[in-house]
């Protein structure tokens, strides 16, 4: 009879288990870099920081509880396969002062090029950036048309217009930190992000 | 004077409907489609495809089999599985700024997060929520999963 009942109890126990009416799980991140979920209801939160942690909810109640990449890949199979490629960056640098890449970076648009001609549906984010050498309302100048410079070129390539955004971010956004005035050819930029 | 009524009507009518008479920016575009996927917006059904546009306030849905994959403009990436319905809340990101937020709600089915720009900004301005529980991001990917028959 006791035993009846145990197993009655565990029964209704899994079967909970099973009533889950919400999951949440931390994934590892691309970077590696640790990151973090906060999930919270009426009566509290719960913090998930490690790859896998996870809450369950069920009878009104978050749960936290260790997932697993075997119940991910179960559970959300679909929903990750549907994931869209990640988005790409790629740094483009400019001799000093003015809108001519360096040999280098000429030779890299071609294959930026084929990236976005390959991409589903692909959308190009062009952000130019300068050093602090000049003031900073000259260089927001001149990071934008580093920025429409580059788009114009990835134009003439044929890559379609309407794909492309390209704005400038003047010195505000340095790559390398440096005092005012500095020539610093890391900072004379040209970030072009594919999506 | 037809023309100039015509003229005076029209740029009424464009002032008097305010906001809602140009298209909303577009908080992402979808880049894999799978099954029957659909956006809806103005409460109008359109079929959701490769390169279609996710605005605020649509909400996307997925048949039986389907999946969809969206990336928002700050290179969020969010996917959902078969039999889901996720709201686009709020979306607003200013490229030059990098400033932004978004909201995001799961009412039921399958979705999983890689989370982007503003999240790395600004965390505190993203937010998932689930029919219960609210999300918040620190620099993140993650899953979620909302099951029964939640449509509205």
């Amino acid at each position: 009879m006791n035993k009846l009942k145990v197993s009655l109890a565990l029964a209704a126990l899994l079967m909970l288990d099973g009533c889950a009416s919400e999951r949440i799980v931390l994934l590892p991140s691309a970077d590696g870099r640790p990151s973090s979920v906060v999930v919270r209801d009426a009566s509290g939160e719960v913090v998930l920081s490690q790859p896998y942690a996870g809450v369950k909810r069920s009878l009104s109640t978050n749960t936290p509880y260790q997932s697993a990449p075997e119940e991910v890949r179960e559970r959300f199979a679909l929903a990750l396969s549907a994931q869209p490629p990640r988005p790409s960056t790629y740094v483009l640098y400019f001799e000093s002062g003015g809108n001519v890449l360096t040999a280098e970076s000429q030779a890299a648009l071609d294959v930026i090029r084929k990236e976005i001609a390959e991409r589903p549906a692909s959308e190009v984010m062009v952000i130019g950036h300068t050093d602090r050498v000049g003031s900073v309302g000259d260089n927001d100048q001149l990071s934008k048309v580093r920025a429409e410079g580059l788009r114009d070129q990835l134009i003439e390539a044929g890559v379609q217009a309407d794909k492309m955004e390209a704005v400038g971010r003047g010195e505000r956004d340095p790559l390398v930190p440096t005092a005012d005035e500095v020539d610093e050819p890391k900072n004379r930029r040209v970030e072009i992000s594919v999506r | 004077m037809i023309k100039a009524h015509q003229v005076a009507l029209c740029a009424l009518l464009a002032l008097s409907s305010g906001p809602s008479a140009f298209a909303a920016e577009a908080a992402g575009m979808v880049k894999v489609a799978k099954g029957q996927v659909s956006i809806e917006r103005n409460g109008k059904k359109l079929p959701a495809m490769v390169g279609s546009l996710v605005e605020v306030d649509d909400r996307v849905r997925t048949s039986a089999d389907a999946s969809v994959g969206v990336t928002l403009r700050d290179n969020t990436l969010l996917s959902a599985g078969p039999n889901s319905l996720i709201v686009i809340e709020k979306f607003a990101f200013d490229n030059t700024t990098q400033d932004g937020n978004m909201s995001i709600r799961v009412r039921r089915g399958t979705l999983s997060v890689a989370s982007g720009k503003i999240a790395k900004r600004t965390p505190e301005s993203v937010d998932f929520h689930t029919p219960t529980s609210v999300l918040g991001v620190r620099g993140t990917e993650f899953v979620i999963e909302v099951e029964g028959t939640g449509d509205e």
